[in-house]
């Protein structure tokens, strides 16, 4: 059994990405693509090596972009959460801001923000918070908002205190939601934080990926993206720990 | 016990319709007496245990407990919904244990007890699972621990045995029976299935439904202890055709 689903699990997926790499690299040889239309993957992957000191430098000034918006896209996106779960008048006030705030392109709004904060790493933050901080207002308003009122009326017959019923209910009852809007939001501010650096910066994965272009340097550009990635899905696991330590009733127990 | 006299709750809903949920209801509950509301759905029972347990006013009437008007909640009275409503992040004791944290009881005086619950309504050695890993059955036993805890005077079950099968029914049923001989309280029980109102009941508040009112008290002269072989005796029987009178009666009446 085991063994089965470690074939499935993890051996079909990587033989995949093995046979579909060989091919790539099959062909950009036998079709003799040029290196600057499709590098081959060994062409990627011996750029980045030598790239690797250079790589540490501007992977750190992206993911700390990235985790800045984050952190920020919580720390407001929750407290609103709250104000719009428990104050109706507020919620009519504030959720048509963010739904407008959400609608507007962030790409659109990047330029104006480097205009304003200047051309440091805050308005590559204050991107990556406003493309991330969406889902978690939405999700954890809703988390918020999804207790039964069964439990509702129960604390209220055992007369405890709203605050406590939002800590040891309501809080609690949430925390999935915040969890799923969470895990969408590192990826978008991911996003985020590159869009800040496309627009103008001069460190970052984002600007190397457009340096790289504007040079035909596509191995570069491939190997920049790559790492993007790479740092995309470990932050997204990072989130999925949390959540997993946070919510352990939501792991199902190991089959005995 | 429980006093309402001429109680009535209408509201209105968010299209601005009035509703009468309740309407002139008088009914007197002794101490430790068990009662139940039997009738359709939508004749105000479950309305009738929040106005009882001061989660809402009544708009008309008054309700004493104990000669004391309700104005608030009574935290001397436990809940039971049809729906177990356990928290999914705590063990089945912590959930057992929430009833007397909310009160603000000191909650490690209560494991104890707690323990002894379980064991009573057979969960001995569940107190480490989660919810999810119980079965329905299961896991209303838990709710109903979690309401007797603070070992309350008074207990309101709102169709506790709805969600659940046939023979869990049954079975829940007797075991509530057990319970309540060791432990005596106060019971109000909403149920719309008629045997089961009147296998539990010392009295039978039946009910006729828009706007929920009383249609009649039947006292269920059954001896206790009951069982399910109770429900082919003449006197079951003649009770219960009393109650599926009074219930479909009207509803052959063309409005």
């Amino acid at each position: 059994m085991i063994h089965r689903r470690l074939v499935s699990e993890y051996l079909v997926p990587a033989a995949t990405l093995v046979g579909a790499l060989l091919v790539w690299e099959a062909a950009t040889h036998a079709l003799r693509i040029p290196r600057f239309v499709m590098p081959a993957p060994s062409a990627i992957l011996a750029e980045g090596w030598d790239w690797r000191y250079r790589f540490l430098g501007h992977a750190w000034v992206t993911l700390y972009e990235t985790l800045g918006g984050f952190a920020l896209s919580i720390a407001v996106g929750v407290p609103l959460a709250v104000l719009i779960v428990y104050s109706p008048v507020l919620r009519s006030a504030i959720y048509p801001l963010i739904v407008l705030a959400q609608s507007v392109p962030k790409i659109a709004i990047a330029p104006v923000l480097l205009l304003v904060l200047g051309y440091g790493e805050i308005p590559k933050v204050v991107v990556a918070f406003l493309v991330a901080f969406f889902p978690v207002v939405v999700d954890t308003a809703t988390g918020l908002a999804a207790t039964p009122p069964e439990l509702l009326d129960l604390s209220r017959s055992y007369r405890a205190s709203a605050f406590k019923t939002f800590v040891k209910v309501r809080l609690p009852m949430a925390m999935p939601f915040f969890f799923a809007g969470a895990k969408v939001a590192i990826t978008l501010a991911v996003i985020g934080a590159v869009v800040g650096e496309f627009v103008g910066s001069d460190k970052g994965l984002g600007y190397v990926i457009l340096s790289a272009t504007s040079y035909w340097k596509t191995e570069l550009a491939f190997s920049s993206m790559i790492l993007l990635s790479l740092m995309a899905i470990v932050l997204f696991g990072a989130v999925a720990l949390v959540e997993r330590l946070v919510c352990p009733w939501l792991t199902p127990a190991a089959d005995e | 016990m429980i006093r309402l006299d001429g109680v009535g709750k209408t509201y209105r809903t968010r299209r601005g319709d009035v509703v009468r949920a309740v309407e002139d209801v008088t009914l007197h509950v002794e101490a430790n007496e068990f009662v139940t509301l039997v009738g359709p759905s939508g004749c105000g029972k479950s309305t009738l245990l929040k106005l009882v347990a001061g989660l809402t006013p009544p708009t008309a009437g008054a309700i004493h407990i104990r000669e004391q008007p309700v104005r608030e909640p009574f935290a001397d009275a436990g809940f039971v919904f049809q729906q177990p409503v356990l928290l999914p992040w705590r063990s089945v004791l912590d959930n057992v244990l929430f009833s007397v944290e909310m009160l603000g009881l000191d909650s490690r005086l209560y494991r104890k007890p707690a323990l002894d619950l379980l064991e009573l309504t057979g969960l001995g050695g569940f107190e480490t699972k989660y919810p999810r890993e119980l079965s329905g059955g299961m896991q209303q036993r838990v709710a109903i621990c979690r309401a007797l805890l603070p070992d309350p005077s008074l207990l309101l079950m709102d169709e506790p045995f709805g969600a659940l099968d046939a023979m869990t029914r049954e079975e829940m049923s007797l075991e509530l029976l057990r319970v309540w001989e060791e432990r005596r309280k106060t019971i109000l029980f909403v149920t719309h299935s008629i045997p089961e109102a009147i296998l539990l009941a010392d009295r039978v508040v039946v009910m006729t439904p828009r706007p929920g009112r009383i249609a009649r008290i039947l006292e269920v002269g059954l001896p206790r202890p009951r069982t399910m072989e109770l429900e082919f005796d003449p006197r079951f029987k003649a009770v219960s055709e009393e109650v599926r009178g009074l219930i479909f009666a009207r509803r052959s009446v063309p409005r």
